[in-house]
């Protein structure tokens, strides 16, 4: 599964565009110059060594950060605008685990800004929260307190809230750092089925392991160095993180 | 205080526990000053159980605390200007309620010191205007500690308003509390309007402490919001649990404060306070060995 041909039936509007894009926290500049093009249906995966700006870039594709200089346009929107058809899912939860909550009633959260803004929860959000959950294979959790999840099961559980809002567009932060190898190739296999219908932006740091699942790999080193269809090979990551890496090659 | 001349001291010292609760009980139909005062109390329970969630969950014990001590500002200014005190603390709660979480939002790195500092800026505000009000020292025991005993009946009403405030703001945007409670980013990504729900439930937070220092004066709020909806945390997982748990506890230990401080002529808001204190103990030692026992049968069982 390593070639998927943008989906001919959606708009040729570009799903993400970013173009000259900076960015500086105070004095360090994190991003510079950062041109990216995602059509819809594309299965992006962003890659480069820590501190390189991934997590930024996200950040500011979702609209949690507002850029000094370039634009960025989501679904033909601004990212504030937009931030409701993304479905996102964060490296670490940023929510304390012993909050008591419910699975189910975490994944409802994503259907927060769907109909009115008053009152609890309708049956209609209950129930797209419960078909999240079966689609990611995780209904049995829903009555589970999230706290008492596994590495994997929280992940799943994370995924299964950004799909509740029936986003566009999926956008995920290294989303295999804490769980081991089988559950990584489950969610990524998960991952090949929903982007049939969605597109999918992905940083990861595996470069290596995420090449035969992308469509395409972004390499991003405060500013975008490779940016081809073409797999990766030993020049590109020496030249994206210098010439002491180590290759190692994955089968699956 | 009134009942002195009712019931003499010496008598109720030597009785049993069971015969001053009795005691209390028999006072509590003849006095309507004591049915006022467990009306309080009950009337507080309810700002204690549903905003002290909020504030353990969300970890903002300290900005509670900071909201708490500086209304002592507003008490002191009203009584100078010769406004009622109570809504004086209403209208300095609620100021402070705004710059803590305008504190909390933009100065992030400095956050608890300059909580601190408004805390003690506050009562630092209060404490002059106390002292250039003429006749009205005494008052400030009462300010500081509560003195439920003394709450007029009008001022029934006002709680019985605030609490209804409280429950429908609550409850008509529950997702929304829910959300920025648990996950500020998350919230934000989904379109709710986070700045404003945050100062909203502070200002929240400093309408239950005005209703509380009616009960416990503005020192020992800070225990009766927090330590119930904590009891509550240790045996229930959900929100909506805690706050009719924490709801029930809170209106228990007032009820009990009231009751036992009664007959030895005890301040009527510590006692509560030792009572909620010593139930929390309790509660988390034993909440603890359950949760040690369940795990040593787990691992057992196989």
């Amino acid at each position: 599964m390593t070639e998927h041909a943008p989906m001919s039936n959606l708009s040729s509007k570009p799903a993400i565009q970013v173009q000259n894009l900076s960015f500086s926290y105070g004095e360090s500049r994190v991003l510079e110059h950062v041109d990216l093009t995602i059509t819809p249906g594309e299965f992006v995966g962003l890659v480069g060594p820590n501190a390189g700006g991934k997590s930024t870039l996200l950040k500011l594709i979702l609209g949690l950060l507002e850029p000094q200089t370039g634009q960025i346009r989501v679904l033909g929107q601004t990212p504030r605008q937009a931030a409701r058809r993304i479905g996102y899912v964060p490296q670490f939860p940023s929510f304390p685990r012993d909050f008591p909550i419910s699975v189910e009633q975490v994944v409802a959260m994503g259907r927060l800004g769907i109909g009115s803004m008053l009152g609890w929860q309708r049956a209609a959000d209950r129930d797209a929260a419960r078909r999240a959950l079966n689609e990611v294979e995780a209904l049995d959790l829903a009555r589970r307190r999230i706290g008492s999840l596994s590495g994997g099961q929280l992940q799943r559980v994370l995924l299964a809230r950004a799909l509740a809002g029936e986003p566009e567009i999926l956008i995920l932060d290294e989303p295999t750092a804490n769980i081991d190898q089988r559950v990584e190739t489950d969610v990524f296999d998960l991952l090949a089925t929903l982007n049939q219908r969605l597109t999918i932006l992905l940083v990861s740091h595996d470069i290596a392991f995420i090449s035969g699942y992308v469509s395409r790999v972004a390499c991003l080193n405060r500013t975008l160095t490779c940016h081809g269809t073409d797999a990766v090979d030993g020049e590109t990551i020496r030249e994206l993180y210098g010439s002491h890496v180590r290759l190692v090659a994955h089968h699956h | 205080m009134l009942k002195k001349s009712i019931q003499p001291k010496n008598i109720t010292y030597r009785t049993g526990r069971g015969l001053i609760m009795s005691e209390f009980f028999s006072a509590l139909g003849q006095h309507a000053f004591l049915q006022t005062a467990l009306l309080a109390g009950l009337l507080a329970s309810i700002g204690c159980g549903v905003i002290g969630t909020f504030v353990v969950v969300k970890r903002i014990a300290f900005m509670a605390g900071g909201i708490a001590h500086s209304v002592l500002g507003g008490m002191g200014a009203a009584l100078y200007y010769g406004v009622d005190p109570l809504l004086g603390a209403l209208l300095a709660a609620i100021l402070s309620a705004l710059l803590i979480g305008a504190v909390r939002l933009l100065w992030k790195t400095q956050e608890d010191t300059l909580i601190g500092a408004l805390w003690a800026i506050g009562m630092a505000i209060g404490i002059l205007f106390i002292a250039k009000t003429p006749g009205y020292a005494t008052d400030l025991m009462s300010f500081l500690f509560g003195n439920i005993l003394l709450v007029p009946t009008r001022e029934l009403w006002f709680m019985a308003a605030l609490d209804l405030g409280l429950i429908l703001t609550v409850a008509l945007f529950y997702r929304q509390f829910l959300a920025i409670t648990f996950d500020e980013e998350f919230a934000r990504l989904r379109g709710v309007p986070v700045t404003f729900f945050y100062l909203l439930l502070l200002c929240l937070v400093a309408v239950t402490v005005v209703l509380l220092i009616q009960v416990v004066g503005l020192i020992l709020v800070i225990a009766l919001l927090t330590l119930p909806a904590a009891i509550a945390g240790h045996y229930v997982h959900s929100l909506g649990g805690m706050m009719l748990i924490a709801t029930l506890l809170g209106g228990l230990f007032t009820s009990l404060g009231l009751g036992v401080s009664y007959g030895p002529d005890l301040p009527a808001g510590p006692t509560m306070i030792l009572i909620a204190g010593g139930v929390y103990v309790l509660s988390a030692l034993f909440s603890h060995a359950l949760t040690r026992r369940r795990a040593w049968r787990r691992a057992t069982a196989v």
